[in-house]
């Protein structure tokens, strides 16, 4: 009994996971990989250019990115620092709030961790399922978002897709600068970076494990006979 | 040299006396089980929880402009500020898995029983000190569930008859959660919970010390002494128990890494996914859980339907479904402390309960629908019926006999 009553126990912890923030739409996956490096690096190009005009990452530090991925500072400052002068500067973008809520209707989130609150795949997703309807604003509307204030910006790489509301929802209308196969790597990398700021210490958290890891196994080889040796004269 | 300083001091301070009496004269029963690893690893997380709170506190703002920036700031700028804040953050919900498993213990092998009467109820009050504890450490981070969690929590204060709402303002010093209530918060969190903490830790240890630790048998050790009255089945605790919890540390320790440096967030449960995103009064979430610690009596709460649009029934099963905890030691009625020996009823009871208690913990996490809802009253009625029928159940056991001496293999 002791048994099932431990089983029930930690079966509390694998009954799966809490619920996230996909609202029951289907998500597609992506492996997010922060040691692939060019990965990174396309995505921080895809952000800067892309992102970083309208959403910050304040509390990212372009040095700290430089590091991590790879980059010499120089690098970061003279081709993916616009909005700022400083290589210790966090991102943040000059557009002000009150300006930016008049024209989306809400001001764009901070993209620091964005990826921790909405998961790998929801951004992969959202990314990739901006589809015309003339009834926004913006002239746009997302599968995974419905409603979204943010118009599809990336529209020249992917082109316009169509919403004719069916099983898979969206054909492509309009060719893009891309293939179906390039927009998705490119999203894989921006999602990439978007996974790698939300934690950026997560390069040293993976780093670190195994090694500590290692050291208690190596201590348990340790404390284990001598437990052994200590209770040797317990009956 | 060391012996005459030791001298000194035992002159002046009762260390030497206090070191006998605690740990190296402690006798404890030679059969503790896998069960008996969680009362000194809970002592080991509420030392790592003061620790690295402390360090936090160095660089967290309780300012609601700067609360959740200022954890990212620890989480990226701070040196080892991630490692110090996953510790913290992991070692709560660690807390409460140890603590829920040295409870178990406890309702397993009936150590709550006289003469331990004091030991349980002192248990219970380090419980409820770390639910405030936890609930009010989580409102610090500022994020959604931060936010809207202690807004739901708040707002049972507000059901209770007459005085509800002039509680709830009086708890939250606003008329919403805003940055009194979080100043309040980090106040309650970083000093006066914490002392409390301590304080009933060490009534917890003393009360346990001067009556002797219960064992797997349930037996009573001190019956059978030797001629310079040790127990027979006792050993010290020191060497015996500190080197075999060391064991179990370094154990623990391994699996509290495999969590904290592979998935600290713990899909959602420790860390929820919601809380990266800062608190925003004005959006509600679609869907507001508590921590999974707090979810079988969030569910209790949710199973009791309103009266006259009073929610005040559900918060009243809530508090008494705590209550009935604190009464354990008298509701049972058995001459027989341990599971080994008691009869099919308390058994059956006991598993009943349990399932219950896993139930009710998994509803609480889930939205709400009409079988959740029926399910969760199905398990509170089965969750209070194994203490109301306790007296009765456990008089009219088939319980078997208690054996003379510890079993030790």
């Amino acid at each position: 009994m002791k048994k099932l009553i431990f089983t029930l126990l930690m079966s509390l912890f694998v009954a799966g996971q809490a619920v996230a923030a996909s609202g029951g739409i289907h998500l597609d996956k992506v492996e997010v990989d922060l040691s692939d490096q060019a990965s990174l690096q396309r995505g921080a190009k895809t952000f800067v250019n892309y992102c970083l005009s309208c959403h910050e990452a304040a509390y990212m530090r372009y040095n700290r990115m430089a590091k991590d991925i790879g980059l010499t500072d120089k690098q970061v400052m003279d081709s993916l620092m616009f909005a700022s002068d400083k290589v210790g500067d966090t991102m943040t973008v000059a557009m002000r709030a009150e300006d930016a809520k008049r024209w989306f209707g809400v001001t764009p989130p901070d993209l620091s961790v964005i990826a921790r609150a909405k998961g790998t795949d929801w951004l992969y997703t959202y990314l990739r399922t901006f589809y015309l309807d003339s009834a926004k604003a913006m002239g746009t509307n997302n599968s995974v978002f419905k409603d979204v204030g943010m118009p599809h910006v990336l529209w020249q790489q992917q082109g316009y897709l169509t919403n004719d509301h069916s099983e898979h929802g969206l054909t492509k209308t309009s060719e893009g600068e891309l293939s179906t196969h390039e927009y998705n790597v490119m999203i894989k990398d921006l999602v990439n970076f978007l996974a790698y700021i939300g934690e950026p210490s997560k390069i040293q958290r993976l780093a670190l494990a195994k090694w500590v890891l290692l050291y208690l196994v190596l201590f348990f080889l340790v404390a284990y006979p001598m437990k052994k040796a200590f209770w040797r004269d317990i009956h | 040299m060391f012996s005459s300083l030791m001298n000194w001091v035992d002159e002046r301070f009762p260390a030497t006396k206090m070191w006998k009496e605690h740990l190296s004269e402690y006798y404890a029963p030679k059969n503790f089980n896998f069960w008996y690893f969680f009362g000194s690893l809970a002592l080991l997380i509420l030392v790592l929880q003061i620790v690295t709170g402390i360090f936090l506190t160095m660089h967290y703002k309780p300012d609601t402009s700067l609360a959740f920036a200022s954890v990212e700031y620890i989480m990226r700028d701070v040196e080892w500020g991630w490692l110090i804040r996953y510790l913290h953050s992991t070692g709560a919900s660690a807390f409460f898995v140890v603590v829920y498993l040295h409870m178990f213990r406890g309702l397993i092998y009936g150590s709550y029983k006289q003469p331990r009467e004091l030991v349980w109820i002192f248990g219970m009050l380090i419980y409820l000190a770390l639910m405030a504890e936890a609930f009010m450490g989580y409102l610090l981070p500022w994020g959604q569930m931060s936010y809207w969690g202690a807004q739901v929590i708040i707002s049972l204060f507000a059901q209770v008859p007459f005085i509800g709402s002039e509680l709830a303002l009086w708890i939250r010093g606003d008329f919403v959660i805003a940055d009194a209530t979080l100043n309040r918060f980090f106040a309650f969190h970083v000093i006066a919970v914490p002392l409390v903490l301590l304080g009933l830790v060490v009534a917890h240890i003393i009360a346990l010390h001067e009556v002797g630790s219960n064992n797997p048998d349930g037996v009573d050790i001190k019956k059978h002494k030797d001629k310079n009255g040790i127990p027979l089945d006792g050993i010290p605790f020191h060497p015996y128990y500190s080197v075999k919890d060391i064991v179990g540390v370094t154990v623990f320790l391994f699996i509290f890494s495999l969590i904290l440096f592979y998935a600290p967030e713990f899909g959602g449960w420790f860390i929820e996914y919601a809380n990266f995103i800062p608190a925003d009064p004005f959006k509600t979430p679609e869907h507001i859980a508590p921590v999974w610690y707090f979810t079988p009596f969030y569910a209790i709460l949710r199973a009791v339907p309103s009266i006259a649009g009073s929610a005040f029934p559900g918060v009243a099963a809530m508090g008494l479904s705590i209550v009935f905890l604190f009464l354990l030691p008298w509701l049972d009625r058995s001459p027989v402390k341990s599971i080994r020996y008691r009869g099919p009823y308390f058994r059956f009871a006991l598993v009943l309960f349990i399932i219950s208690f896993i139930a009710l913990g998994y509803l609480g996490t889930q939205g709400v629908t009409d079988l959740y809802t029926l399910l969760s009253q199905v398990f509170s009625v089965i969750y209070f019926a194994f203490f109301i029928f306790m007296p009765f159940y456990t008089k009219a056991d088939k319980d078997k006999p208690v054996p003379e001496r510890v079993t030790f293999k």
